[in-house]
């Protein structure tokens, strides 16, 4: 599998980076230089091995569903770029 | 002076024998910060008041006879743990303004421990690179040659210690960021069994494969900060809930009848000459010390890097998308669209 030129700057945009065009193609090689060592994984034969979610043998813990956080909000707003009456702002986004 | 050349053990007996207080090994090593770290960079924020408020705290438990090993150790935190009242970047101009709402639990247990923490370790941005010349607070050097990287993400932590500007320091391992670094700088890296160290408080890189750690100049320095902050912890969901063995005791145990093996996959083409002498070399040793070795493969080796290129940048590319400018961190100048932000 490999990258063309126009996939890479659909992707450029989609991350909302900027892409000088001298960069495209040297880009599109790396990339698919990239892919082509991840397809090796196809190689694994993994018809018999179970899916692992731990490597240790653990289940997923649940808390009890009360309330055991306190109320911080007035110190998490205070490390906010722009907040106002207890409301984070950003710009408008509907016009 | 040379107490900065004195192992973690020997800074402890130092300080219970009133050779030195906590207050003049701290200033001791800020003084060493300040006169040598201008050429490596491995701090991003030194923090000498912090840091003598815990020494001198440190040095109250001492006179009353009570404490234990580290009281009054000084380390270096790496700045991918979040500290209250001290600026958390993790390497980022993200995060060049932010000082978190709560400390991380490793922090917390290495202060409690009484330990003094001298300031943040520099690192690649994010936790992401190994030469540490990502970080937006610019390179850090090797100590043993200022032409060449210390390796990376933890360059700052291992710059630090293998300098003597800090004792021991913490690091953190997604895919080599502790190993890799000790490796550069000669000192003793460990990546702890993932889910042995907590996570909360340390920013997220890829979430499956972070771990935290440390770095130190010997085995036995390791073990004492190792031991401390290991454990179970309820905030983090993939912590381990069994006890944390004993690190301490069993240093100067033999190693007589161990048997240890060499995954023939890690000495494939590849490995660079010098690399596979000191190999060849420290198997020697080990042998000398009535260790025994037997080749064994590993065959899936060959699949790990393959298959971190597809776990890592996912689950970063999740964890990343919290810094959006909106909660907290950097926002772009006259941002007027989302986008923008």
């Amino acid at each position: 599998m490999s990258l063309s030129p126009e996939q890479v700057r659909q992707v450029a945009q989609l991350a909302r980076l900027q892409l000088n065009p001298e960069q495209v193609e040297p880009y599109a090689r790396q990339l698919s230089n990239i892919l082509e060592m991840v397809s090796r994984l196809s190689s694994a034969q993994t018809a018999d091995v179970a899916p692992m979610a731990h490597p240790l043998e653990m289940t997923q813990r649940l808390r009890i569903d009360t309330v055991s956080e306190p109320n911080r909000r007035d110190d998490y707003q205070a490390i906010a770029p722009e907040v106002q009456d207890g409301l984070y702002l950003v710009p408008k986004v509907i016009e | 002076m040379t107490l900065h050349k004195l192992s973690i053990k020997q800074l402890a007996d130092g300080l219970r024998g009133k050779q030195f207080s906590a207050r003049e090994l701290t200033q001791h090593y800020l003084g060493r910060i300040a006169a040598h770290d201008k050429d490596l960079n491995s701090f991003i924020t030194v923090t000498p008041e912090r840091a003598l408020a815990q020494a001198d705290a440190a040095d109250a438990v001492l006179a009353q006879g009570d404490g234990a090993t580290l009281t009054g150790i000084p380390l270096a935190q790496k700045d991918i743990f979040c500290t209250t009242g001290v600026r958390t970047s993790c390497g980022s101009k993200m995060l060049d303004q932010f000082v978190a709402p709560y400390d991380a639990t490793i922090v917390q247990k290495l202060d409690a421990a009484g330990m003094v923490m001298l300031g943040k370790a520099n690192m690649d941005e994010f936790a992401m690179g190994s030469s540490n010349e990502t970080s937006y607070y610019g390179p850090v050097k090797n100590p043993w040659d200022v032409t060449r990287v210390p390796g990376g993400s933890s360059g700052g932590s291992v710059a630090s210690v293998a300098a003597g500007l800090a004792p021991i320091a913490t690091a953190t391992d997604t895919g080599g960021s502790i190993r890799q670094p000790a490796a550069l700088t000669n000192l003793t890296g460990i990546k702890p069994t993932y889910g042995r160290v907590s996570r909360y408080g340390m920013i997220a890189f890829a979430s499956s494969l972070d771990q935290a750690g440390v770095v130190a100049r010997s085995a036995e320095d390791a073990a004492y900060v190792l031991q401390a902050m290991s454990g179970f912890d309820p905030k983090d969901s993939t912590s381990i809930e069994r006890p944390v063995d004993d690190l301490v005791s069993g240093l100067n145990q033999s190693i007589k009848g161990l048997r240890i093996g060499l995954p023939s996959e890690y000495f494939a083409d590849g490995l660079a000459p010098g690399v596979r002498e000191r190999i060849e070399q420290a198997i020697d040793v080990f042998k000398q010390l009535g260790a025994t070795f037997s080749e064994v493969s590993l065959p899936n080796s060959p699949l790990s890097v393959p298959t971190y290129y597809v776990v890592a940048p996912a689950e970063a590319s999740s964890n990343l998308a919290r810094f959006d400018g909106v909660r907290y961190g950097h926002r772009a100048e006259g941002a007027k669209t989302l986008e923008e932000l």
